[in-house]
């Protein structure tokens, strides 16, 4: 722990620092796609708000995600996520440039009794009278054709959320699009 | 020789290579059975198919098991990296894999080390991660659908899910997103961009669109990008000129597809049965 707050507490800090400090951001940079999803739901669960990003270049490996956070609230959230067993590899500041932001654009197709809904490369479609999920398209890490394979036949209202399963962008693309069409269709 | 590689959604998978047959919907390869219903067994089963009319053998295919864990991934990766020059391939088609940069270059490295390279087909993760590594343009053949092509064109996108908002909601304009794939050195000569309209593409150049017969329920069916790659790969070993393969592969995706006379809940073998009855009807 001390390692963290050494990095989170320079030693040298002007004044405009500090006070630009509880509104600076941090990400959190783990060993896998995996563990940031973990992360991110332990971290939801306990109120925070964190947001899953891109990590700048320098410290990308390939599908990479990082979680932003408030620079503020890391020694929190390092607590408990070592208490969960989920502690992140490092922690770095960044600029916003930097910053690869997720996809956020939704393409929706309607084939009558089917809804498709897109998110970047993942597609999820629904029979809209029973719920049921038919198909999943789209994709090229390797949790896709495995998610596919046990969404489909699953009823959208009770199926399990694809992050909770998925380990990659796309699955996590998938879960965007699955969220989208759960808001479309279960809405009441 | 004609080779594939890629992974299947079953952890239980081991590293198993060799040439495969295909019956009642599975692959069998040593003692394993897999079905093909998505992924990369659904491109197998496609270019079997595609073999079968041309009277020519199976491919020898490299598979693994990865639910997205990326430890299958890895050795995989490893494995083609130090075996690849044991064979002579002229026709290699990658496909889903846990795109991951140093892994592809090991591969890569390897490749480069052959007097004569095979032509060398990318889809699904493995098109990701040589974007993402550079070299797109050691390839011969990249096979994206819309959402993919936005991020082929996008030079800062590591991954489609990162794909900028100004390229995804740019699709309608197709053109312009080959155009700056090429000009950002991400697209290799050929591309066979899957969509409504599929285009045939060799370095900027617009060849071919094929837009008939129309089936709008195949964008919602899982596979139907991988069972075009599998019949363009197969084709192009075949002895098709990469142009002719990708426009026939296009045209009998959409014949097999209306055959089938699919809905959005279609299953892709369904669709794979009817590839032998669209390509003969296609070849003549």
């Amino acid at each position: 722990m001390m390692e963290w707050l050494n990095k989170l507490l320079p030693t040298k800090r002007n004044k405009k620092d500090k006070t630009n400090q509880s509104s600076q951001k941090a990400l959190l940079i783990f060993e896998n796609t995996s563990e940031v999803i973990q992360a991110e739901k332990i971290l939801q669960t306990q109120g925070y708000k964190v947001k899953v990003v891109g990590p700048p270049p320098e410290v990308r490996k390939g599908c990479d995600l990082a979680i932003e956070v408030p620079v503020v609230e890391i020694p929190g959230i390092i607590n408990l996520l070592k208490t969960k067993k989920v502690e992140p590899l490092d922690f770095i500041s960044f600029s916003e440039e930097e910053i690869l932001k997720p996809v956020d654009l939704f393409h929706v197709k309607d084939f009558g009794e089917y809804l498709m809904v897109r998110a970047a490369n993942m597609k999820i479609t629904v029979d809209k009278r029973t719920l049921t999920i038919v198909n999943v398209s789209g994709g090229g890490c390797p949790d896709v054709p495995y998610l596919a394979s046990i969404l489909i036949g699953l009823n959208l209202k009770n199926s399990f959320p694809p992050k909770e399963k998925g380990h990659t962008l796309c699955g996590y693309a998938l879960h965007l699009a699955y969220e989208k069409a759960k808001e479309l269709l279960c809405s009441e | 020789m004609f080779g594939i590689a890629g992974i299947i959604p079953d952890e239980t998978l081991p590293l198993v290579y060799g040439v495969p047959v295909l019956k009642d919907n599975r692959l069998i390869i040593d003692r394993w059975q897999i079905p093909i219903e998505r992924g990369t067994a659904a491109l197998i089963a496609s270019a079997i198919k595609t073999l079968e009319v041309f009277r020519k053998p199976n491919p020898m295919v490299f598979l693994v098991g990865d639910i997205g864990k990326g430890t299958g991934s890895k050795a995989l990766y490893q494995f083609l990296a130090e075996n690849f020059l044991q064979h002579s391939f002229q026709v290699f088609t990658f496909h889903y894999i846990l795109p991951e940069v140093d892994g592809c270059l090991k591969v890569i490295f390897s490749i480069e080390k052959l007097s004569k390279k095979p032509f060398l087909i990318a889809d699904a993760g493995f098109m990701y991660t040589v974007k993402m590594a550079g070299y797109a343009n050691f390839f011969d053949l990249f096979t994206p659908d819309l959402g993919e092509l936005a991020f082929l064109a996008d030079e800062k996108a590591p991954h489609p899910f990162y794909t900028r908002g100004f390229l995804l909601s740019n699709e309608k304009d197709i053109e312009s997103l080959i155009k700056r794939a090429y000009q950002h050195h991400n697209a290799p000569p050929y591309l066979l961009v899957k969509g409504e309209k599929d285009w045939v593409v060799y370095n900027q150049e617009v060849l071919a669109t094929i837009d008939e017969p129309l089936v709008p329920e195949f964008e919602a069916i899982g596979g139907t990008g991988d069972t075009i790659t599998g019949m363009v790969s197969a084709l192009i070993y075949a002895g098709y000129p990469p142009e002719k393969a990708c426009i026939l592969a296009a045209k009998a995706n959409r014949l097999a597809g209306a055959l089938a006379s699919p809905t959005p809940a279609t299953q892709i073998s369904t669709i794979i049965d009817f590839i032998p009855n669209a390509l003969k009807k296609l070849s003549g």
